[in-house]
């Protein structure tokens, strides 16, 4: 049977056959971020994959790795073309730099991980925090339950991480 | 360890066919909101025009390639309306970035000896059918496994994809909203003197940086129009363009769909203020025999006016991050050393995932841009250089172009064109 879930009135479904998304959401809904390690080059990837963009190898282990980063860029939507978020704009899709194996393999690479920016107690952030936001923002993981085994990774403000004096936001409010 | 598509580029084998091709007929419908057609019709239409452009009958073309997101129509129906028998075609999906590609494809059936002639076209109703700003249809398709990772969080539409990388260009470089802003000024000021585009109305820096914000970087004046319409652009061997109607624009380099490394994904490996086009340009130029000083003419993708920057500046026509200065130099503009889409492209013309760039170019290698100048006792415009509102739009002594097809950050294609030496 495949996984559907109905997520802000979007029909989200993952199927029988795929494998790497039931189990990288299936951990989230366990409250654990877990990302593919490659067994040959030992290299954690996200999103999930068949096989290793770096060796080619399909063999791999779901290893936990903490959701901590800081924002790389956003897009901060205040037109919404999908019906589910024209009541939530402005709304921030952020895509983190994990600390874990940031410009690793090589300078310019990271896993990017992306999430919408939510308050600590999991609604869409108002446009107050909003402008709080930018890129360099140190942000921690939650989750948001879908349906059984499935919950999405979001992101919040990281209240114990120290923060950049002004992170960049785009100059016009 | 590294990943293999940063491998070296062999271009210095003369295994490539620069020369030996061109673009012999082109054709558009009118660009319009609300086309009340078919885009069996539509593309019915367009091809028609290309072959009266050419000069040439139904018999002369035995191959179509056409494209689209499923909103489109099959080339078997559309020949079977032109009376064309087929010895070759392919419908292939896709969007932007597929024009080049394609003319590549078809050098190669042709030189395959799979057919002589090829027709490409696209079809669409991008506004009153299958909008192509993502709304209506395209937002309302279950979303299904590996999308879940982008269209859950409301990152769908073209420019909410794209945003990351524009934003990490002002971050990474300190490009200004208002330096990308003058892309949308200098296209409407190329579309005000072209009497078929959509939008003839010039616009200023300031109106585009005051009209309202889609998704931070763009403001409304920031994206394309949608319009309905269909292209069409026809290739041939050389040789056989020299016996048509029209001075042939003659291929000298094609890329299709050149990929940054994970285009899957390609924020994973990042730099990503970087974009296709600099893996893109290392098969161009070569291929080419030209640099960017070369080129009289640009066609720079302009889904956004930041796609137009960020491939001018990928494909090496200024500095890595100087793509800001670059476009607000007064160098892409009529008039200046070196106008990017004279017809005023996807901003202001029409919206024809990268045709009607294409076209354009090829009319102004021609030197009968179809502007408003007089036509004289030759049957040809007098071209007057007059770049005032409501004037020309040729550009003087076109000899070569360059058109810089965007997909996506991730994935570009190219092609140059030059003048027939013959």
């Amino acid at each position: 049977m495949p996984i559907v879930g109905d997520y802000m009135g979007m029909a989200l479904t993952i199927d029988d056959v795929d494998k790497e998304n039931r189990e990288f959401f299936g951990y989230c809904d366990k409250g654990e971020f877990r990302l593919q390690k490659g067994k040959e080059s030992g290299l954690l990837r996200y999103p999930p994959t068949t096989a290793c963009p770096w060796t080619t190898d399909r063999e791999y282990d779901w290893v936990p790795v903490e959701g901590k980063g800081a924002v790389h860029s956003y897009a901060e939507v205040h037109h919404a073309i999908q019906p589910a978020f024209k009541g939530h704009t402005p709304y921030m899709m952020l895509l983190v730099d994990l600390d874990t194996q940031k410009g690793a393999p090589s300078e310019h690479e990271a896993l990017r991980v992306a999430g919408n920016l939510l308050t600590a107690d999991g609604e869409f952030a108002p446009p107050e925090m909003i402008k709080s936001v930018g890129i360099g923002t140190r942000v921690r993981m939650v989750f948001k339950h879908v349906t059984d085994g499935f919950s999405l990774p979001h992101w919040v403000i990281d209240e114990d991480a120290e923060q950049p004096a002004e992170p960049w936001r785009y100059p016009q409010e | 360890m590294t990943l293999s598509s940063v491998s070296e580029f062999d271009t210095d084998t003369p295994k490539f066919l620069r020369g030996k091709y061109a673009i012999c007929g082109v054709g558009e419908t009118t660009y319009r909101r609300g086309s009340e057609e078919s885009t069996r019709n539509l593309a019915t239409w367009a091809i028609k025009n290309a072959m009266d452009d050419a000069g040439i009958d139904a018999g002369e073309i035995d191959g179509m390639l056409s494209y689209s997101g499923n909103d489109s129509v099959h080339a078997p129906w559309v020949a079977g309306d032109l009376g064309i028998r087929l010895n070759f075609y392919m419908d292939v999906h896709g969007g932007g970035s597929s024009i080049e590609a394609l003319i590549g494809i078809a050098i190669g059936v042709i030189e395959a000896g799979m057919c002589k002639t090829v027709a490409i076209y696209r079809a669409m109703n991008g506004f009153s059918q299958v909008r192509i700003g993502g709304t209506g249809a395209r937002s309302a398709v279950p979303i299904n496994g590996d999308q879940i990772h982008h269209r859950a969080y409301g990152w769908q539409s073209a420019g909410q994809m794209f945003a990351p990388s524009f934003l990490r260009h002002m971050y990474d470089y300190g490009t200004t909203p208002e330096q990308v802003a003058h892309v949308k000024a200098a296209h409407s000021k190329h579309a005000s003197n072209n009497p078929k585009a959509y939008y003839k109305q010039r616009v200023t820096v300031d109106d585009v940086v005051n009209s309202r914000i889609i998704c931070k970087p763009l403001h409304l004046l920031d994206c394309c129009v949608e319009t309905d319409n269909a292209t069409c652009i026809i290739v041939t061997r050389l040789d056989r363009a020299r016996d048509m109607k029209q001075p042939p624009a003659v291929i000298q380099s094609v890329v299709g769909r050149c990929c940054k490394p994970r285009a899957d994904m390609h924020y994973q490996h990042g730099p990503i203020s970087t974009v296709a086009g600099h893996y893109a340009k290392d098969l161009l130029w070569p291929n080419a025999g030209v640099g960017p000083e070369d080129i009289d003419v640009t066609g720079a993708y302009d889904a956004f006016t930041f796609t137009a920057m960020l491939q001018l500046e990928d494909y090496g026509f200024c500095k890595k991050g100087e793509g800001g200065d670059y476009v607000s130099s007064g160098i892409i503009e009529l008039g200046g050393a070196r106008p990017n889409n004279t017809s005023g492209g996807h901003l202001c013309e029409g919206y024809t995932h990268g045709m009607n760039m294409v076209i354009e170019n090829t009319r102004q290698l021609r030197g009968d841009a179809d502007d408003s100048c007089p036509i004289g006792p030759d049957g040809k415009r007098q071209h007057t250089h007059d770049y005032r509102e409501g004037g020309c739009r040729q550009v003087k002594d076109v000899e070569i172009t360059a058109n810089l097809g965007w997909a996506m950050p991730g994935t570009g294609s190219a092609l140059v064109m030059a003048k027939d030496t013959r």
